[in-house]
């Protein structure tokens, strides 16, 4: 047992520290901190820069131009960039279809794709989820028949994440209806220009607009973009699901905010001091601390577990649960800090510029803490997760 | 005992909910006589007691009203307890809109100290978090005078006031407001406020189990029609427990309002301590209630058109309006040494 990183490690943060401080743009930054929204340019700007210092294929195989990091490196990383208030690195390409394509792409699609994830002249959202389908995924609907050398699609999607940004959208469809549901499932790749797709916007309960409903009606598919075998796309999809909950722990996230909110509580008052002496608000800043400490260990414990490049098993799922509760954790006691602050309530897509008067710390943090209570439902709901851990770990 | 609500009450009750079913608008408020319980008979009202608050407010609370009704019962008491009995006739037919603006930036949740001040009937410096203050016709307002915190009268329209209104996180609006050497007409000491702002906050309370009862009727409807790998998810035991605890802790809230709002007249020190104890609960509560209904309803609660929104962000304001629940927890602690 050895509780410290190694040289090795620690260069890989100072080197990371280095980037950060000389690439990553101030004012982007600030956005990040402050919780305003970026904009495509904001996510595309920061894309290119990690990809040029080869950062976003830092995890992916020495083979496909990665340096497969380990996951202690992925930490590192993740840490850091959460620190730097760094955009995060929208997934869906890099850290989700990517993975996928390595495994059961055909040569073509990984020497075709691959690349411009990396460019970022595709950005790639998630056609997962279904109005019926959610937690039961495999009861999805929209479906894709086979005729020449064309799959024709019709459905919908739902919840798709930054649609309104991409111009690709990988999605699970139902192309056999024999067996059981999950038997008939297909992983198609599908450019968002062709005709019959229609994007509209979903705007959430922080009132910002960041999902959509996508809807297809005979949408022309050309079968090269099938992944792997027809019909045997739920295996593709679980694996992927096992790839999205790496990350889901978001120590590094949560860390971050723990240190955004201590600076806060320097700064907003109570009865002519700083909040941080009321012995009640500390207490529960203390409280949160040691349980970070010990879920940051935790975290790594389960990650360090898995060889690089692969990703952890049902132990993930313990991760996700804790870490998202935590994370929503201090993102409550973010809103509770600034008292009646919380109360002024601005969207950006709200009509006639309006601006939050109290703090700047204080501006979004009702936003955000509504915002993130998707995090227990979406990437298989906690309630879902416990039902895995029940069986995989516990065997009841 | 008894912990029923006397006939009037539940008539009043009964018909509001259903005119707040219909849309009622102020006039019809008013009509139903819903500004006049809010007062006492020596006031010129037929109510002001803590259950004539509790039963108005939980339904507003039920049906997600925005009126300022709250507004009404705060501002208006202390115009009454200035015996401004003309004003307080205008208030209870509907006629007069009235708001409080008497928090400032620093204070965060306590009543005091106040900045802003009275030169020769002119009133200058900052408001914030006064809410339906957009729209209202006449604006209560604390400020130091003579070396002592008393209440102005202003005109929202006057010279020198200028309110920066967004909507508010429980509904309505909310209003930074700045006095620049606004026309203030004196109106009394402040030496009732604290009693104003308890029923204010006994107000907040019922207000919230209203609330709670909606997230709770529209989860239940949910848990029955939402149907996942082939049944309704309210089939699946985990949700069947969180939702049992939440039907309990709804009970924990509800009693401690009975307490608070049997408590409402009593000495400062009794009546602050069930403020107190109500208040810190129901905060915990409301927040529990919200986050559990989003929770147990899956992606479609976050959505803003899904009409569990408001209701999930009425609750999280809760614990921001008169002293969040380590605010009152202190005070409890205070009170009960
Ligand atoms: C902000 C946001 C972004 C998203 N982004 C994407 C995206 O980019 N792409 C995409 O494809 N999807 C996305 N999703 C969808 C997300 O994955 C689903 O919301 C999730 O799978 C849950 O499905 P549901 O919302 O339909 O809830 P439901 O499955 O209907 O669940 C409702 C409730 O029932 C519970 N439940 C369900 N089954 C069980 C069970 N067996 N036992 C116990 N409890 C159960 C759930 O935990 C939940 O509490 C996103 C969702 C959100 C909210």
């Amino acid at each position: 047992m050895d509780l410290n990183y190694t040289a090795e490690e620690m260069a890989f943060r100072e080197e990371v520290r280095a980037f950060l401080k000389a690439k990553l743009p101030p004012e982007i930054a600030a956005k990040v901190a402050s919780a305003t929204q970026l904009s495509k340019a904001d996510y595309d700007l920061w894309h290119l820069a990690l990809a040029e210092q080869g950062y976003l294929s830092g995890p992916w195989p020495k083979k496909f131009g990665g340096q497969e990091w380990s996951a202690v490196q992925k930490h590192i990383f993740e840490e850091e960039c959460a620190l730097a208030h760094a955009p995060r690195i929208v997934p869906f390409g890099v850290a989700m279809l990517a993975p996928v394509l390595q495994a059961f792409g055909s040569k073509e699609q990984q020497d075709y794709y691959l690349p411009r994830i990396l460019s970022g002249e595709d950005w790639w959202c998630q056609g997962y989820s279904e109005p019926g389908a959610g937690s039961d995924l495999a009861s999805l609907k929209t479906r894709a028949v086979r005729e020449g050398d064309h799959y024709i699609v019709n459905g919908q999607k739902t919840w798709t994440t930054l649609g309104q940004y991409a111009n690709k959208i990988f999605c699970l469809v139902r192309t056999g209806t024999e067996g059981k549901p999950q038997e008939g499932i297909s992983f198609l790749l599908i450019d968002m220009e062709t005709p019959g797709i229609e994007v509209r916007p979903i705007i959430l309960i922080d009132g910002e607009h960041e999902v959509n409903e996508v809807w297809f009606t005979d949408v022309k598919v050309p079968v090269e973009n099938l992944v792997g075998k027809e019909n045997e796309g739920w295996t593709y999809a679980k694996y992927l699901l096992t790839h999205e909950r790496t990350g889901i722990a978001g120590v590094g996230g949560t860390n971050a905010g723990l240190q955004a909110l201590k600076r806060l509580a320097h700064s907003e008052m109570q009865h002519g001091r700083p909040l941080i002496e009321d012995p009640l608000f500390a207490a529960r800043l203390a409280r949160f601390e040691i349980e970070l400490m010990a879920m940051a260990t935790f975290n790594l414990r389960t990650v360090a577990g898995a060889d690089a490049g692969k990703a952890p098993g049902a132990e993930s799922s313990m991760l996700k649960i804790k870490g998202s509760i935590m994370r929503q954790q201090i993102n409550d006691l973010a809103r509770r800090a600034v008292g009646p602050w919380a109360m002024p309530f601005v969207s950006e897509q709200m009509e006639g510029n309006l601006y939050h008067p109290g703090p700047d710390y204080s501006a979004k943090a009702s936003n955000v803490y509504l915002n993130n209570r998707k995090i227990s439902i979406y990437g298989g709901s906690n309630e879902v997760q416990r039902g895995i851990i029940t069986k995989a770990i516990l065997g009841l | 005992m008894d912990f029923n609500h006397t006939e009037e009450r539940r008539m009043l009750a009964d018909s509001l909910r259903r005119s707040l079913e219909r849309g009622a608008d102020w006039a019809a408020l008013a009509e139903l006589g819903v500004l006049g319980a809010l007062f006492t008979e020596d006031e010129g009202g037929f109510g002001g007691q803590g259950f004539d608050i509790a039963v108005i407010f939980e339904e507003l609370g039920r049906a997600g009203s925005d009126a300022p009704v709250l507004e009404a019962g705060l501002a208006g008491g202390l115009i009454a307890d200035a015996g401004r009995a003309d004003l307080v006739e205008r208030i209870i037919g509907g006629d007069l809109k009235v708001a409080l603006a008497h928090a400032e930036p620093g204070m965060r949740y306590d009543l005091g100290p106040v900045s802003a001040s009275v030169h020769d009937g002119h009133l200058s410096g900052r408001k914030s978090f006064a809410t339906n203050a957009e729209g209202a016709d006449l604006l209560v307002v604390s400020a130091v005078a003579q070396g002592k915190t008393a209440l102005f009268l202003v005109d929202p329209k006057a010279q020198g006031v200028t309110l920066h209104t967004t909507p508010a996180l429980m509904g309505g609006t909310i209003s930074e407001i700045t006095f620049d050497r606004a026309p203030a007409e004196p109106l009394g000491d402040a030496g009732t406020l604290e009693a104003r702002v308890a029923a204010a906050t006994l107000a907040v309370c019922a207000d919230a189990l209203g609330a709670m009862e909606t997230a709770k009727a529209m989860t239940l409807d949910y848990l029955r029609t939402r149907k996942q790998f082939g049944v309704p998810i309210g089939k699946f035991q985990a949700l069947q427990h969180r939702m049992a605890d939440v039907a309990i802790e709804i009970e924990m809230a509800r009693s401690a309002l009975i307490n608070l709002a049997g408590h409402l007249s009593a000495p400062a020190p009794t009546r602050d301590r069930h403020v107190s104890a109500a208040k810190n609960l129901i905060g915990r509560v409301a927040r529990l209630v919200a986050e559990e209904a989003i929770q147990m309803h899956g992606g479609i609660a976050m959505t803003e058109e899904y009409a569990l929104s408001d209701v999930a962000r009425r609750l999280v304001a809760v614990d921001h309006r008169f002293g969040d629940e380590d605010w009152h927890l202190a005070r409890f602690m205070k009170l009960s040494a």
